[in-house]
C-alpha cells in the first residue's frame, strides 16, 4: 500500500476518471476518447476474459502491466485490439478469437482508463493507515452511514471487507466522486405516504405493488404497499457527499489506506 | 419512476445518531410470551408449549382463512423450518442453508443469505434445517455441515462462522439454535455415522466456545460405566441431537432430548444402557453442567432417538404445583417428569408399544424378553419412525390437554446385522423392515388400510395419560402442532392439508389443499390488528389470516 502511494506523482486532477468519458491516457498511446458505456462494458469484458490472468489490477503478469498504461507489444489502440483476439504467440497470452472487435476495443478502453485512474492514485503522497481511520472515525465521520465490523451505521456500503473487494483507484473514486458509480444494491429511495409520513432508505426490493427499504433513522426493515404511498422515488445521487475539497491530498491518501487495510473476517 | 435529489446533508440528518438499541436483547427472548405478535424463538417461547395466547382466529371464524401470500423457496430439499417473526419481518431457512428475511406482511424478500455447506456433509435424513435464532440484532444458523454462522439480522452480512465439528467425520446440524442470555446453544447429529454427540455454547459476540457438554460421558465422568469397559464403542456410540431444547429461566436450566445409540440396532458391542442415548438431560446454562437425566429407553435397539421436544408446564399434580416436563416419545409412551429434578411421575402407552409392559417405580421401563432385534427380524410396536418423532407436540394451558401428532398402527420387523466402524460411515447395524406390503403408499397414491398404519393428532389428559380424542388422517404425518388461545389448533400432514381442529373435541373447522406435505411446524404472530398463521409445506411457505 506504502510503497504503491508513493510512486512519482503525477497531478491528481487527472483522476477524474473512471466512469466519466476519459481523453485516452497516457497521451502518447491515445488514439480516441471513450465513453462511459464502452469504459463499463469494457470492465465487464475484462473481468469475464482477462482479470484471472492479469489480476483486478492488471499488474498480476510479470512484465505485463497491463493496468498502468505498459504495453511493450502495441503501440497503439487498433495493435491492441489485434493483440487481444490473436494472442501472442508462445506465451501464455491465448488469442481470443471468438472475441468480435468492438468488445475487444472496449477492453481497450477500459485498459486506458484504468492506466490513467492508477497514474492518479499513483501521485498520492504515502498513507498512513493508522492516520487514515482517525480520519474515519473522526473529520471524515464515515460511521454516520457505513460500518466496519460491529460499529457504525448500515444504511451505507459495509466496509469491512471492502479492501478486498475493491482497487484502490474504485475506493479513491468514490470518495472524491461518489456519484461516478452507485451499484444498484445501494441505490436509495424516499417514500412519502399518504398520511405524510416520510421515509427514506436503501433500497432493498421491490415489485409492482409494494417495495422493501433499510430506514436510515432507525435502521429497520420496513415494507410498504405502494397503493398507501402519496409518493415514491429513486433518490438520484448518492447520499454520500464528496470528500474532495474536504480531505487534504495527505488526509486522502491516509483514508484510502485505512479502507484497503479492511480485508473483514474469512467466509 | 420518478427520481428525487435528497439534499445530502438532510440525508445525514436523517440517519440516527449514535448506536441504535439492539432489537432483541435477551430480556424480550424471557417475555417473549408477553408480546405473542412476534415469534422469538424456534418453539414460541423457552417452555416450548407451540401455544398462543393470540385470539383473533377462532373457532367460529376460522372457516374464513385465506392466503395472504406464498413464499416459494428456490430449493427442492425438505422445507422443515418454523419461522420467527421480529417486528414484523419474518426470517426463515430455505434448504439446505440459505437465510431468507422477508416483510411478514407480504412475504416479500428483504435479504438472503446463502451458505454453501461442505460437500463432506451428509446428514442422514435430508439436507434440511428447522429454523435460526435471534439475539440483539444477530441471527444464528447451524448447517448441515457443522458450522455456526452468526448474522446481521438488518443485512444478512456474515459476522462470525465457526466449525462445531467435523462434516467428514459424520456430524451435521439441522436443529435451530437455542439463545440463553449471551449464549448460543446447539448440539450435533450424525449418529447414524457413529459420531460422540454433544451440546455446546458459543459465546454470541464472537462465537468462541463457552462450554461442552459431550451426550456419551468419558472415562472418569459419571455414566461412562454404562458403556462396556476395554472398548471404544462410547467414542462412536451416537447420541445426537436433532431438535432444539428448551430452558426454565427460574431453574436456569435448559433441557435436551438425545439420540439413539450407534450402531442403531445392533447393541452386541456396546453392553450397558449407554448414557445419555435416548435421554433427557437437565443442564446448567452458565456451565452445561449436568443437573439430571431421564432415560426413556435404555440400550435402545430400535433407533428411538429421544428427538422430541421438552415442553414445559406448570400444573397442579395430585394436588400440588408442580413443574412438570411433558414428553411424547418415539418409544411410544407418553412421560410426565418432574423437570426440577427429573423424578418420573408417569409413564403411560400413547400408540400401541410392544417392547416394555411398564415401568419400575423409578421410572425404568420393565422390557418384555425376546423383543430384541435377531438376524431374523423381530416385530416391534411402535415401529422404526416411532409413535411420533421430531415435530413438534404442542401443550394448551387453555385446555389443559397436550397434543401429538402420532403414528398409529405402525411397527416395524428390527433385523441385526455386525457393523465395524469406519469413519464418516453409516453404522446402522440393521435394517428396520416394513411390516405392511411394498406399494401401499407411493409418492402419489395411498392404498393403505387403517391396520397398516395411519396418522393422528391424538390430545391426551397429561394428568393421567388418557387419549381425550384423536383427529384421524388417511396417511401418517410429519406435521408439528400449534394451539391457541381460542382453542384453535393447527397441523397438517403428508397428505398436504393444512388444518384446524378445535383444541376442545377434535372437530375439523377448516383445511386448506397446500398441495406438499407438512412437514414442519406451524406458528402464529399478528401486525398491524391481524394475526397470521405460517405453515411450511412441499417447498413453499404458506401465510394465513381472516378475510
Amino acid at each position: 500500500m506504502r510503497k504503491r502511494l508513493s510512486q512519482v506523482c503525477i497531478l491528481i486532477a487527472a483522476l477524474a476518471a473512471g466512469a466519466v468519458p476519459v481523453p485516452a491516457q497516457p497521451a502518447q498511446l491515445a488514439q480516441h476518447e471513450y465513453t462511459e458505456s464502452e469504459i463499463e462494458a469494457g470492465k465487464q469484458q475484462y473481468t469475464n476474459n482477462c482479470a484471472r490472468c492479469h489480476g483486478p489490477d492488471g499488474d498480476n503478469v510479470a512484465n505485463a502491466d497491463i493496468g498502468h498504461g505498459k504495453f511493450r507489444r502495441a503501440s497503439n489502440d487498433a495493435a491492441l485490439v489485434a493483440l487481444i483476439r490473436n494472442g501472442i504467440p508462445e506465451t501464455t497470452m491465448t488469442g481470443f478469437t471468438n472475441m468480435t472487435e468492438p468488445n475487444a476495443q472496449t477492453i481497450v478502453a477500459y485498459l486506458r482508463s484504468m492506466a490513467s485512474t492508477a497514474a492518479a492514485v499513483a501521485a498520492l503522497p504515502a498513507g498512513d493507515s493508522n492516520r487514515g481511520k482517525a480520519i474515519f472515525d473522526g473529520k471524515g465521520a464515515c460511521g454516520t452511514c457505513h460500518r466496519v465490523g460491529d460499529r457504525g451505521s448500515r444504511v451505507g456500503p459495509d466496509l469491512s471487507q471492502i479492501g478486498a473487494q475493491r482497487r484502490l483507484v474504485e475506493l479513491h473514486r468514490s470518495i472524491v466522486e461518489p456519484d461516478a458509480e452507485v451499484i444498484p444494491a445501494n441505490r436509495f429511495f424516499r417514500i412519502t405516504t399518504k398520511d405524510g409520513a416520510t421515509f427514506n432508505g436503501r433500497l432493498l426490493n421491490q415489485d409492482t405493488f409494494t417495495v422493501q427499504i433499510l430506514d436510515v433513522k432507525d435502521e429497520k426493515l420496513k415494507s410498504f404497499s405502494k397503493s398507501n404511498l402519496r409518493e415514491y422515488a429513486f433518490v438520484n445521487n448518492s447520499p454520500m457527499p464528496s470528500f474532495k475539497d474536504k480531505l487534504s491530498t495527505q488526509e486522502l491518501s491516509d483514508l484510502i489506506s485505512y479502507l484497503a487495510s479492511l480485508k473483514g473476517q474469512a467466509n | 419512476m420518478r427520481h428525487t435529489i435528497l439534499p445530502r446533508a438532510l440525508f445525514v440528518m436523517l440517519i440516527a445518531a449514535g448506536s441504535l438499541q439492539a432489537q432483541v436483547p435477551y430480556d424480550r427472548l424471557l417475555r417473549s410470551g408477553q408480546e405473542p405478535q412476534n415469534w422469538l424463538t424456534h418453539h414460541g417461547n423457552y417452555n416450548s408449549q407451540r401455544y398462543s395466547t393470540l385470539s383473533q382466529i377462532t373457532p367460529e371464524n376460522v372457516k374464513n382463512l385465506e392466503v395472504q401470500w406464498i413464499f416459494q423457496a428456490r430449493s427442492l430439499e425438505k422445507f422443515e423450518a418454523t419461522p420467527l417473526v421480529v417486528d414484523g419481518v419474518m426470517y426463515t431457512v430455505q434448504a439446505p442453508n440459505d437465510v431468507v428475511a422477508l416483510d411478514a406482511a407480504t412475504g416479500r424478500i428483504f435479504w438472503t443469505y446463502s451458505h454453501t455447506p461442505d460437500q463432506a456433509s451428509r446428514p442422514c435424513c435430508g439436507r434440511v434445517n428447522r429454523g435460526v435464532a435471534v439475539l440483539g440484532d444477530t441471527l444464528f444458523m447451524a448447517t448441515i455441515d457443522a458450522r455456526l454462522i452468526a448474522l446481521d439480522a438488518k443485512n444478512g452480512r456474515p459476522l462470525w462462522n465457526v466449525a462445531v465439528a467435523k462434516p467428514e467425520s459424520g456430524y451435521a446440524m439441522t436443529l435451530a439454535p437455542l439463545v440463553v442470555k449471551d449464549k448460543v446453544i446447539v448440539g450435533t447429529a450424525g449418529g447414524e455415522f457413529g459420531i460422540r454427540g454433544f451440546i455446546a455454547a458459543y459465546d454470541a459476540k464472537t462465537g468462541n466456545e463457552a462450554w461442552r457438554f459431550y451426550t456419551i460421558p468419558g472415562p472418569g465422568e459419571p455414566g461412562h460405566e454404562t458403556w462396556p469397559a476395554n472398548s471404544n464403542a462410547w467414542e462412536h456410540g451416537g447420541a445426537s441431537v436433532w431438535v432444539t431444547g428448551s430452558y426454565d429461566p427460574d431453574l436456569n436450566l435448559t433441557y435436551w432430548g438425545i439420540g439413539n445409540a450407534g450402531p442403531d440396532y445392533n447393541g452386541d458391542d456396546r453392553a450397558g444402557d449407554n448414557l445419555y442415548s435416548s435421554s433427557v438431560v437437565a443442564l446448567d446454562a452458565d456451565t452445561g453442567k449436568l443437573k439430571w437425566h431421564y432415560q426413556f429407553s435404555p440400550h435402545d435397539e430400535f433407533d428411538y432417538d429421544a428427538t422430541q421436544v421438552p415442553v414445559l408446564a406448570d400444573m397442579q399434580w395430585k394436588g400440588s404445583p408442580r413443574k412438570v416436563m411433558l414428553w411424547a416419545n418415539r418409544n411410544g409412551f407418553f412421560y410426565v417428569l418432574d423437570r426440577a429434578t427429573g423424578q418420573f411421575l408417569l409413564g403411560k402407552p400413547f400408540v400401541e408399544v410392544n417392547w416394555a409392559s411398564g415401568f419400575d417405580e423409578k421410572g425404568r421401563p420393565q422390557r418384555v424378553a425376546g423383543m430384541t432385534p435377531n438376524s431374523q427380524g423381530v416385530l416391534i410396536l411402535p415401529g422404526n419412525q416411532g409413535g411420533t418423532n421430531w415435530y413438534n407436540p404442542s401443550y394448551s394451558p387453555r385446555t389443559g390437554l397436550f397434543y401429538i401428532p402420532t403414528w398409529a398402527n405402525y411397527s416395524s420387523l428390527y433385523v441385526k446385522q455386525k457393523q465395524e466402524y469406519v469413519e464418516g460411515k453409516n453404522f446402522g447395524g440393521g435394517t428396520p423392515r416394513p411390516t405392511t406390503p411394498t406399494g401401499i403408499r407411493t409418492t402419489a397414491n395411498n392404498y393403505a388400510k387403517e391396520d397398516e398404519g395411519y396418522g393422528a393428532i391424538r390430545a391426551l389428559d397429561p394428568h393421567t395419560g388418557e387419549m381425550k380424542w384423536q383427529f384421524k388422517m388417511t396417511d401418517v404425518t410429519d406435521a408439528g402442532v400449534l394451539t391457541t388461545a381460542s382453542n384453535l389448533l393447527f397441523s397438517g400432514g403428508r397428505e398436504g392439508y393444512f388444518y384446524a381442529l378445535d383444541a376442545r373435541d377434535g372437530k375439523l373447522l377448516w383445511k386448506f389443499p397446500v398441495g406438499g406435505r407438512v412437514i414442519s411446524g406451524p406458528m402464529t404472530f399478528s401486525l398491524g390488528g391481524k394475526q397470521y398463521v405460517s405453515i411450511a409445506a412441499g417447498n413453499s411457505l404458506f401465510t394465513f389470516a381472516l378475510k
